[in-house]
C-alpha cells in the first residue's frame, strides 16, 4: 500500500488494476489496522466501492476523462462537510450531525474522480496537537502506537502513513497538516490561505482555516493541491488567482534557489536530533546548488500569543452556532432556554474545545478587545511583515517542522500550554498566510520521524513543491514504511 | 424646573432586494415557514457569507439620498449574542466602519425646517422570528422561523438632534419617505420592514450635559413613535421631579396599554464582542460605482415638493400631497403635461381621484383613469363643454369602467347646454310658473336667486351652462 497516485494511474488506465480492485484492498487494509491506528471516525466502505464502480466505468469510457484521482481512494478530514454522510468535527455535539452538502474540497475531489473512503479522525474542531481532543476515536501512530500521531489532522497523516487510503486531505489553522505529517513521516502542505475553498469546511478559526493534502510524496501532494485550489464563488476569501500545474516544475531543482535560515527557528529546547536532521537536509539541498541567507523573522516571538488570541477568538464566535436549536445534540431538562444552551454546550463540547472558546470570549471582551484582540491583529500585521522582507533576500525559508518528534499519548494532556508549544514553528507562517510543507527528513533512534518545513512565497506553492521534490528525490526517508 | 428632552432615532429599513444578503434564497414575506431557507441562512456548520450587490448599491443609494460621504472601504463585523432566531450565534452587521458616514435630512414641523443629522448608515442581516403558543402544535414550545433570517437591512442611526415627539414622528416619516421613494425599501411596517429603536434623555434647560438615556426598542409606526417618545419623556421628567435617578436601559414600548417597560438594565445588557468578519472581505468601493449612483438617484421627495410650488405655482399644500408618493407625482406630471393649467389637475388629484381611490383601498399605481383621460375631462371642463358637477359624474364611470370622458358624455347626452336661446326659453317658463318669488325677488329678496338658478339646473337635467343661466336670470330679473 505504497504506491503513488501516478502509478495507480498507471495500472488503472491500462486495465491492470479496477478502482474496484483497489479500493476493497484498501478497505481490507483499514480492516486489518484500523483496530490499533484508529484514524477513521466513519467508513464508507459501500460508497467508495460505488464511487469506484463509477471510475471504472470512466476509465472504460471514451468520453470520460478519468480524472486527476479518477479511482484513487482518498480519506476526508472529518471536518469537511459530506452530504448526507455524517460530518462530527470529532465533537459529541455533532455526533449525528448529517450534512445536506457537499465541502467545495470533497465536490472538487469527487470531480476529480476521487473515491472516499471515509473520515478521518481529529482534534475535536482541529484544536490541539495530538488528536488526543478527539471525542470520537483515537488515533496512534503508526510509528510507534504508544505515541500520538499529531494533530488536528492526526487521522488524515495517520490514515496515509498507515496505508490505510493512498492520500487525504486535513486542514491546517496554525499547523494542523504540517505537524501530523512530521510526526508520521509523510508529507503534509499547507498552500497560501484562500488558495483552496474553505466552504463546507466547519470553521475553527476563519482568517487561518486552511484546507490541504497528505501524500507518501511530493508528486501526490502536488496533485492532490491542484485538484482541489481554486476560487470558489461560495468562499469570499477564496483567492481569484490561477491555478498552476504544481507537478510541473517539481524536476526544475534548485540550482541558485535562495534558502533563508531564520535564526528565531533554531532555538534552546529543539530536539538536537531534530535540529541536527534539518542542518544535514539544508546541507544536501545546497550541495544540490541552493543558496544559504541567514535571515531574521523578527516577531516570531510573538506568533504563540497572537496566534491563541486571533485564533480562539474566531472560534469562541463560530462555535456559537452549537447551541442545540437546529442541528446536532440538544440537552433539554425542561428548564428553558438559557439552562438548554448552557447543558448542550457543557455536554457537547471537551475540555479543550471549552477553554478555547472562553479564552476568546475573554480577548474579544468590552474592556478587553484593545489589549488582547486588536493589538494581536496589529502584531499579525508585523508577524506578515516579516515574511514579506524574508522574501526580498530568500526564495523559501527551511525551519524544522516542529521542535520535537512524536510524544507519548497522555504525555502533555495536562499541561495545554505545553501542548501549544508544539506548534512554535508552524504558527507565525499561518499567520502570515503563506504557503508551507512538511516532509520527512530523517529518523531518531528510536525510527521515529523527523519533519522538515519549507516555507513559501504567498501563492508560491510551485517553489515550495520544487525544493521538498528536490529533497525528496535525492533521500529515501520518504519510502520507508511504518511495520505494523 | 424646565427640562428638555434629547433624541436620536435608530431606524431599520429591509432593503428592496430579491435575495437575501449573504445567500440566495428570496426574500418575499410570508411564505410557509423555513420554506426559504438554504444552509447559509440557517446557519450549518462550514458555510460561508457571500455578499449581495445590489444590496450594497441600495446603501449607497441611501448615502447619497442623506447627502452623506459613501466610505470607500468598509468593514463587515460580528456582533455575538445566543438567540433561537439568530442561526449562527451572531449577527453580521457593520461596527467600526460602515458603508455611510454623516449626513443629514430636513424634517418640517409645524411650518418650520429643521435639519436632523445623521451619524451613519451601516448595513446588517436581520434575524428570523420566534413564534410562540396558541396555534402552534405545542403551545408551550417556541418555534423559529427563518425566511426572515438573513435579509438584508439598513440602519439609519441619527444624531441627538430630535427634541420633541412630533420631531421624532416628522424624522421617521421623511426617512420613510425617501427609503420608498427611492425604491430602497417597501417600507411596510406591518410586516416589519421598517421600524425604530428611539434613544432618549432629558435635561434641565440650558445644562449642556446629555441626561442618561433610554432606548426603546421596535417602534413600527408614525404614531407609536410619537406616543412612545412622549410616554417616555413624560415618564423620565417625574422619576427625576419625584428625586429618583433615570437607570440606562432599553425599555420597550407596550403600545396596547400606552406605556414602556423595562427589558434590561445596562448590567443585564449583552457584551457583543465585535469583531471584523473573517469570512467577508473588507467592502471596498470603485469610484465610478459611487459616482454612478450618485448621478442615477432619482429627485427626492423635499426637491420635488418645492420644483412642484415653483414649476407648477402650486400652494404648498397641494405640492405636498401630490409629491407625498412617487407614483402620485409621476402620475400628476403626466397628466399635466396634457392639459396645462396645473391648479386644475391638482383638484381633480387631490379631490375625485384620491378620494375614490381611498375608499376602496387601492393604489395610485392601479391608475384606473390614466393620465390622459384625466387631462382629456379636464380640458372639457375648462372648455365648458360640461359642467363641474357633471365633471364629477363622468369621471366616476371612468374610473369605474375606464371608458373615455368624451365617450360617456356623448352617450348619455351630457353636453353642456351653452345656447341662449335654447336657455332662454326655458328661464322665460320657469319666470312664469313662480311669478310670486319674481315679485318677491323684484321686490328686494336677491337671495332668491339661488332658487331659480336651481329650478334652471333642474329642468336642464344639470345640463344648463351655470355662467350663462346665471347671467340670463339676471337679464331677464332685473330687466
Amino acid at each position: 500500500m505504497t504506491e503513488t497516485i501516478k502509478e495507480l494511474l498507471h495500472k488503472l488506465s491500462s486495465g491492470a488494476l479496477t478502482s474496484v480492485e483497489l479500493t476493497s484492498n484498501y478497505l481490507d487494509r483499514i480492516k486489518e489496522v484500523e483496530e490499533r491506528v484508529g484514524a477513521f471516525i466513519t467508513v464508507t466502505g459501500e460508497e467508495a466501492i460505488n464511487s469506484a464502480l463509477v471510475a471504472d466505468a470512466n476509465v472504460n469510457s471514451p468520453d470520460d476523462e478519468p480524472g486527476p484521482l479518477g479511482g484513487i481512494p482518498v480519506g476526508v478530514k472529518d471536518i469537511f462537510c459530506t452530504d448526507g454522510v455524517r460530518t462530527t468535527c470529532a465533537s459529541k455535539i455533532l455526533e449525528n450531525f448529517i450534512p445536506p452538502y457537499d465541502s467545495t474540497v470533497v465536490t472538487k475531489l469527487k470531480e476529480a474522480g476521487a473515491v472516499i473512503v471515509g473520515k478521518l479522525n481529529m482534534d475535536e474542531f482541529a484544536m490541539g496537537s495530538s488528536s488526543e481532543n478527539s471525542a470520537l476515536a483515537d488515533t496512534r501512530n503508526p510509528w510507534d502506537l504508544e505515541r500520538v500521531p499529531g494533530g488536528s489532522s492526526g487521522g488524515s497523516a495517520a490514515a496515509v502513513a498507515a496505508g490505510e487510503c493512498v492520500v487525504s486531505i486535513g486542514t491546517d489553522t496554525g499547523g494542523s497538516i504540517r505537524q501530523p505529517a512530521a510526526c508520521c513521516g509523510i508529507v503534509g502542505l499547507k498552500p497560501t490561505y484562500g488558495r483552496v475553498s474553505r466552504f463546507g469546511m466547519m470553521a475553527f478559526a476563519s482568517s487561518l482555516d486552511q484546507a490541504g493534502p497528505f501524500a507518501r510524496t511530493v508528486e501526490d501532494a502536488a496533485i492532490v493541491l491542484g485538484a482541489i485550489a481554486g476560487h470558489d464563488e461560495k468562499d469570499s476569501t477564496s483567492l481569484d488567482e490561477p491555478v498552476p500545474d504544481f507537478t510541473a516544475t517539481l524536476n526544475d531543482g534548485v540550482e541558485g534557489l535562495r534558502i533563508g535560515i531564520p535564526k528565531e527557528f533554531f532555538i534552546e529546547g529543539i530536539d538536537p536530533e531534530v535540529e541536527a536532521a534539518v542542518r544535514a537536509a539544508i546541507d544536501l539541498l545546497k550541495s544540490k546548488g541552493a543558496v544559504v541567507v541567514d535571515i531574521s523573522l523578527p516577531h516570531t516571538h510573538y506568533s504563540v500569543s497572537t496566534y491563541y488570541i486571533v485564533a480562539t477568538a474566531e472560534a469562541s464566535s463560530n462555535l456559537a452556532r452549537y447551541d442545540g436549536v437546529k442541528y446536532g445534540l440538544r440537552v433539554d431538562n425542561g428548564g428553558g432556554l438559557m439552562d438548554m444552551y448552557r447543558d448542550t454546550r457543557e455536554a457537547g463540547f471537551g475540555a479543550e474545545v471549552k477553554r478555547r472558546i472562553m479564552l476568546g470570549t475573554y480577548v474579544l471582551s468590552s474592556g478587553y478587545y484593545d489589549a488582547y484582540y486588536r493589538k494581536a491583529s496589529q502584531v499579525r500585521t508585523l508577524i506578515k511583515r516579516d515574511f514579506a522582507e524574508a522574501y526580498k533576500v530568500c526564495d523559501v525559508i527551511i525551519t524544522p517542522t516542529a521542535p520535537t518528534p512524536a510524544f507519548k499519548i497522555g504525555e502533555k494532556t495536562a499541561e495545554p500550554l505545553t501542548m501549544y508549544l508544539s506548534d512554535i514553528f508552524t504558527l507565525s507562517s499561518s499567520l502570515a498566510g503563506v504557503p508551507a510543507i512538511s516532509i520527512p527528513c530523517g529518523f531518531t533512534k528510536e525510527n521515529l520521524p523527523i519533519g522538515l518545513q519549507i516555507i513559501g512565497h504567498h501563492l508560491d506553492e510551485a517553489t515550495v513543491l520544487r525544493t521538498a521534490h528536490t529533497y525528496e528525490q535525492a533521500t529515501e526517508w520518504h519510502t520507508r514504511v511504518a511495520e505494523l | 424646573m424646565q427640562y428638555e428632552p434629547v433624541m436620536g432615532l435608530e431606524i431599520h429599513a429591509q432593503l428592496n432586494t430579491n435575495t437575501k444578503l449573504f445567500c440566495g434564497c428570496s426574500t418575499e414575506f410570508g411564505a410557509e415557514p423555513n420554506t426559504q431557507t438554504c444552509p447559509v441562512c440557517l446557519g450549518l456548520p462550514g458555510v460561508l457569507p457571500v455578499l449581495n450587490k445590489e444590496a450594497v448599491e441600495l446603501a449607497i443609494q441611501m448615502g447619497h439620498a442623506i447627502d452623506a460621504e459613501v466610505n470607500k472601504t468598509s468593514i463587515f463585523a460580528r456582533k455575538n449574542f445566543f438567540y433561537p432566531d439568530l442561526p449562527k450565534g451572531y449577527q453580521i452587521t457593520q461596527y467600526e466602519e460602515p458603508i455611510v458616514g454623516l449626513g443629514h435630512i430636513e424634517i418640517e414641523v409645524g411650518g418650520e425646517t429643521k435639519r436632523i443629522g445623521i451619524t451613519r448608515i451601516h448595513m446588517e442581516e436581520d434575524a428570523g422570528k420566534l413564534i410562540h403558543g396558541a396555534g402552534m402544535e405545542d403551545a408551550s414550545a417556541s418555534f423559529v422561523d427563518l425566511n426572515r433570517a438573513c435579509t438584508p437591512l439598513i440602519e439609519i442611526v441619527s444624531e441627538p438632534d430630535i427634541r420633541t415627539p412630533e420631531e421624532a414622528s416628522a424624522y421617521m416619516k421623511a426617512v420613510h419617505d425617501i427609503v420608498v421613494y427611492l425604491g430602497i425599501s417597501d417600507g411596510n411596517m406591518e410586516e416589519g420592514s421598517f421600524r425604530c429603536d428611539a434613544n432618549i434623555s432629558v435635561r434641565p434647560v440650558g445644562q449642556k450635559e446629555f441626561g442618561t438615556r433610554t432606548e426603546l426598542k421596535n417602534i413600527n409606526s408614525f404614531k407609536f413613535v410619537k406616543d412612545a417618545v412622549r410616554y417616555e419623556i413624560e415618564r423620565q421628567i417625574d422619576e427625576i421631579e419625584d428625586g429618583g435617578t433615570i437607570v440606562q436601559e432599553t425599555r420597550l414600548w407596550d403600545s396596547a396599554k400606552g406605556v414602556t417597560v423595562s427589558m434590561r438594565t445596562k448590567e443585564e445588557a449583552h457584551d457583543y464582542r465585535y469583531f471584523p468578519e473573517p469570512d467577508l472581505l473588507p467592502l471596498v468601493l470603485e469610484e465610478a460605482t459611487i459616482e454612478r449612483l450618485k448621478d442615477e438617484l432619482p429627485e427626492l421627495p423635499a426637491a420635488k415638493k418645492a420644483r412642484f410650488i415653483e414649476e407648477y405655482s402650486l400652494p404648498p399644500y397641494d405640492a405636498g400631497v401630490l409629491t407625498a408618493e412617487r407614483a402620485l407625482a409621476d402620475y400628476y406630471e403626466e397628466t399635466v403635461a396634457l392639459e396645462k393649467d396645473a391648479k386644475a389637475v391638482s383638484n381633480w388629484v387631490m379631490g375625485e381621484l384620491l378620494r375614490l381611490l381611498n375608499e376602496e383601498g387601492r393604489k395610485i399605481t392601479d391608475r384606473p383613469v390614466t393620465p390622459e383621460s384625466l387631462a382629456a375631462l379636464v380640458t372639457m371642463v375648462k372648455g365648458g363643454e360640461i359642467s363641474n358637477k357633471i365633471g364629477k359624474e363622468v369621471f366616476e364611470e371612468m374610473y369605474k369602467s375606464g371608458k373615455a370622458a368624451a365617450e360617456i358624455v356623448k352617450a348619455r347626452g351630457l353636453t353642456q347646454i351653452s345656447d341662449t336661446g335654447e336657455l332662454e326659453g326655458i328661464i322665460d317658463g320657469i319666470l312664469a310658473a313662480n311669478s310670486d318669488e319674481v315679485e318677491r325677488f323684484r321686490g328686494g329678496e336677491t337671495k332668491l336667486m339661488g332658487f331659480f338658478v336651481g329650478q334652471a339646473m333642474k329642468a336642464t337635467k344639470g345640463q344648463g351652462n351655470p355662467k350663462v343661466l346665471n347671467q340670463l336670470l339676471r337679464d331677464k330679473l332685473n330687466g
